[in-house]
């Protein structure tokens, strides 16, 4: 469950030695990734079992209050819960009906392990499985971790969909089947779905879907394209279901996503001229996209503060195809057999740093001063203020950026703070 | 274990990085887990602040849980020191910390740091961000003077009837409503009173300006949900009384003034007000049409009560609901909704909120970032007066609620979702013309943002069992929109009080003269 370090020396070559920090972290914890879950599982509820931080935290990081009534919502615990006054199933219970009696067209209730439900060892799987006992046929029960001391921001949905993996059906026939796995916006999916069919891969499932109730299933007949780098758990999940992992780099960029098509393609045994036809038109469109950018980009330093795993495969992305220059990338901690396709990709000379100790962090980035540093909301305007310019991660959670047609999109995310450094006439960054 | 899907408040020690983040030279070391870091873009974000907030969190993990997170926050406190040397550290469990037990106080007190170290017990599962921020407040502010009052005693210089005399503003800090606008504000006002600023406290402050607190000769309890506590003790501890009065709004600033003036033993002339704009223009002829303005309001204590106050005597509006989410303040609410002959609705239950709002029906919103949510979906026109806020309420300018400036600015803030004055007699004059229908926002609102779409039949849920006769539904359209929601759901109530199944045009105009002011 926890982010523990896998040995590196087996599979990294010489490009990728990370230097490991223990300090002050600046992550969210993984009841963050609620936020783009509940909005793409749309008859879920994610209920956190917590205290009023966590409630603030994603109200926080969502942007503040945005919608209506959300589908999502914390079981505030208080002293009476903790000093064993009110037993706390019973209040779980009594939370959940109220939940229900305010929305009765839910399917699944997500609860949701936080810090203080942890380490009180409040038992979230077994307050599952007595609810979905209790609401058979109405409403199922899923419980996964999203709490700080297990799990860093993206984290929250690998633990989600590696806990909804043991509910998905077996499947027990012989047609081969691909799941896509990661959540990625509906417009990508889409598009996904259209070049999937037109390389003739016939069964193709994503995980998650809009549906909780529309659960893909797995079997021996399964391959697992992951479409976020940050499922480790999820997929040896999936494999224990008895699915075989496609390994490819992530489909971000051009080059990312070709390589991914690609290795799906192959595995399906789509003959070379198919693929080429399915592939080169969405390849020229991305290459032509990034082309524009390429000029603004290239030559242009970064720096990387570690925040949701897609460092490396970013990091990959704006060397390789945006002529970018990285001097230092963080990432929270490193999965080696994930990112085994990405590793051969990286370039050298770049100091990979594994953890995170903040404040010597930050010293860094001041003495190096690159020209554009990927780090957390926290911590943008901070170094804006002190010169620097800066592009902040969470967007590249929130906003489609997967797949040939978003590859332009992508490296706009990261242009923009430079051009609007050459439009701005209002005194100068640095 | 209680059900929140939105919060007005974060959790205690919140609070406690407001005031550090408010002060210099103070730093903050905060047991936490790592998700716990996310309170800095609350700062960093929607402050735009230039600067991490000054707290160091242990951000330990599961892996530490045992013997070691007890270590790992020594280590961190011994980090912090060295890389900000701050001149007092502040010390807090987070609400996951504070399971643990590790007692990061008593810890502190055994590293041995040449500054003193101030250790808070935060409640985090009791309480909330005010109390924290108050609570820090008061243990900072206790822990400096408490030390040098040993030391040496205040000079007794009472004796010269000439001299200067000064006082404390205390409570403002970070992510406060307008703090940085209304400091500057008050002290332009008291400047030109010929009273002295001493100290600020805690924005802006260090520690040596936390020591020369006792020097004024009053406390002005700016912000009470973080001062009060604070200005309590200082004035069982010092003598110095507190000035309770919080100026926003036009009568609130002269009272403050009068308040100072008698606590003081000065003159203070009524020309300090005699700029303020408010007054003339809310008797304008243009403003007849805010008479009697449904209002509701709700914010934090201080705010929701000093707002309620200005609504009903100062823009002649009716307000028709009063509540707040400070519990602290709840005695003081109520008993300002009784005077108003309202039910206070003390809540932190924005559902609850929300509720109320849809079944008052009013005419404008005074209240947070969440209601200003709930009066967009209500289609009713809103103004923010409180925290919780969000970005667009940290304005570029100088926009202050307090004090004379705070007074015109207000005027302009709340006008300005209502349908303008004579904006109104046109479109009732023009109703049928094309572009002037019933759908036609205000000129100066884009699509849904005002008070005039509050009305919509579809929005008003017809009662159950009354049923609109034909001729008097006509009837009812025929009544300018703007007011028609309000004749229908008086009709219908009036109908169903008396047991009338069905409204005819009768039954319409009978209500009419029943409900008419």
């Amino acid at each position: 469950m926890t982010a523990d370090v896998i040995a590196v020396s087996e599979v990294t070559p010489e490009r990728f030695q990370p230097v490991q920090e223990r300090g002050q972290r600046a992550v969210f914890c993984g009841l963050t990734s609620i936020i783009w879950l509940h909005r793409k599982i749309q008859d879920a509820f994610f209920l956190v079992v917590g205290s009023r931080t966590c409630a603030h935290l994603i109200q926080s990081a969502a942007g503040v209050m945005i919608f209506a009534e959300p589908r999502f919502g914390t079981a505030v615990l208080g002293d009476r819960d903790l000093a064993g006054m009110a037993d706390c199933h019973d209040e779980l219970d009594r939370v959940v009906a109220q939940v229900l009696s305010r929305r009765p067209e839910l399917k699944s209730i997500f609860l949701v392990g936080s810090c203080p439900s942890e380490v009180i060892k409040l038992d979230l799987d077994n307050a599952a499985g007595r609810l979905s006992r209790e609401y058979e046929g109405q409403v199922r029960f899923v419980s996964f971790s999203g709490s700080g001391i297990e799990t860093t921001f993206t984290q929250g949905e690998d633990n989600c969909l590696a806990s909804l993996a043991s509910d998905l059906p077996a499947d027990t026939t012989s047609e081969e089947r691909l799941l896509v796995v990661g959540t990625v916006p509906d417009i990508v999916e889409d598009q996904f779905r259209r070049l999937f069919s037109q390389l003739g891969i016939g069964h193709v499932d994503f995980f998650p879907g809009s549906q909780s109730t529309d659960l893909p299933a797995v079997g021996k007949n399964t391959k697992l394209l992951l479409a976020q780098p940050f499922l480790g758990e999820t997929l040896r999940a999936l494999e224990s279901r008895g699915a075989t992992l496609l390994p490819a780099p992530f489909p971000l960029g051009a080059e990312g996503s070709e390589a991914w098509f690609r290795t799906a393609a192959n595995a399906y045994g789509v003959a070379e001229e198919k693929q080429a036809a399915v592939l080169q038109p969405p390849l020229q469109r991305a290459k032509a996209a990034l082309g524009k950018y390429r000029s603004e980009l290239s030559g242009k330093s970064f720096s990387m503060l570690p925040d949701s795993q897609l460092e490396i495969p970013l990091a990959r992305f704006l060397a390789r195809e945006c002529g970018m220059t990285p001097k230092e990338v963080g990432t929270p901690y490193f999965d080696a057999r994930v990112m085994a396709e990405e590793v051969p990709l990286l370039p050298s000379g770049v100091d990979w740093v594994e953890g995170q100790d903040l404040d010597p962090a930050l010293d860094r980035v001041r003495a190096t001063r690159p020209d554009l540093t990927v780090c957390g909301l926290g911590i943008a305007n901070p170094l804006e203020a002190e010169g620097l310019r800066t592009k902040w991660s969470i967007e590249l959670l929130f906003t489609p950026i997967q797949g040939f047609e978003q590859a332009g999109d992508l490296a706009e995310l990261f242009a923009r703070p430079l051009r609007r450094e050459r439009a701005l006439e209002v005194g100068s960054w640095s | 274990m209680e059900l929140t899907l939105w919060t007005y408040e974060g959790p205690p020690h919140v609070g406690a990085i407001r005031v550090a983040a408010s002060m210099r030279g103070v730093h903050l070391v905060l047991h936490a887990p790592q998700g716990d870091t996310y309170a800095d873009l609350l700062f960093t974000m929607i402050e735009r602040d230039g600067k991490r907030p000054p707290v160091t969190y242990t951000t330990f993990q599961a892996r530490d849980l045992g013997a070691s997170t007890a270590e790992k926050f020594l280590n961190t406190l011994q980090a912090a020191y060295d890389h900000h040397k701050p001149s007092l550290l502040l010390v807090a469990d987070s609400c996951t910390a504070e399971l643990l037990q590790d007692q990061p106080g008593t810890l502190a007190e055994t590293a041995g740091l040449p500054v003193p170290v101030v250790p808070l017990e935060m409640a985090a599962y009791s309480r909330k961000e005010n109390w924290g921020a108050s609570e820090t407040f008061y243990h900072l502010v206790r822990a400096v003077l408490s030390a040098q009052r040993n030391a040496e005693e205040k000079p007794a210089d009472q004796g010269s009837s000439n001299r200067r005399r000064t006082v404390n503003l205390l409570g403002p800090t970070k992510l406060g409503f307008r703090c940085r606008d209304d400091i500057q504000e008050i002290q332009r006002l008291l400047q030109s009173v010929g009273i002295g600023v001493n100290v600020v406290a805690p924005l802006g402050a260090d520690i040596n300006d936390i020591s020369r607190i006792p020097e004024a000769d009053a406390n002005v309890c700016l912000y009470p949900e973080v001062a009060l506590t604070t200005c309590t003790w200082l004035e069982r501890n010092f003598g110095q009384p507190v000035i309770r009065t919080v100026p926003l709004g036009f009568g609130a600033t002269q009272d403050f003034l009068s308040e100072l003036a008698g606590v003081l033993q000065v003159d203070i002339s009524a020309e300090a007000v005699a700029d303020c704009r408010l007054p003339w223009y809310s008797r304008s002829v243009d403003s007849t049409y805010l008479t009697g303005k449904r209002v509701f309001v709700f914010g934090d204590g201080m705010h929701a009560m000093t707002c309620a106050r200005v609504a009903q005597q100062e823009m002649g509006f009716e307000v028709v609901g009063l509540g707040t989410y400070s519990r602290e303040m709840a005695r003081e609410v109520r008993g300002m909704a009784k005077e108003l002959g309202l039910e206070a609705l003390i809540t932190d239950d924005h559902m609850v909120v929300e509720q109320a709002v849809s079944e008052l029906r009013p005419e404008l919103v005074l209240g947070t970032q969440m209601e200003r949510h709930i009066a967009k979906r209500l289609g009713i026109g809103c103004a923010v007066i409180s925290t919780p806020a969000h970005v667009q309420d940290y304005p570029a300018r100088f926009s202050p609620q307090m004090g004379v400036e705070g007074a015109n600015v207000l005027f302009d803030t709340w006008v300005h979702p209502l349908i303008m004055g004579l904006e109104e007699h046109l479109l009732h004059m023009f109703r049928d013309d094309f572009e002037f229908n019933d759908h036609a926002a205000p000129s100066h609102l884009s699509h849904g943002e005002g008070t005039l779409m509050a009305v919509e039949e579809s929005n008003v849920v017809a009662l159950a069992g009354v049923r609109w006769e034909d001729g008097a539904e006509k009837e009812l359209k025929k009544i300018p929109f703007f007011v028609r929601g309000k004749a229908k759901r008086n009709t219908e109530r009036y109908a169903e009080e008396r047991g009338l199944t069905a409204i005819d045009i009768e039954t319409l105009y009978e209500a009419k003269a029943h409900y008419s002011r």
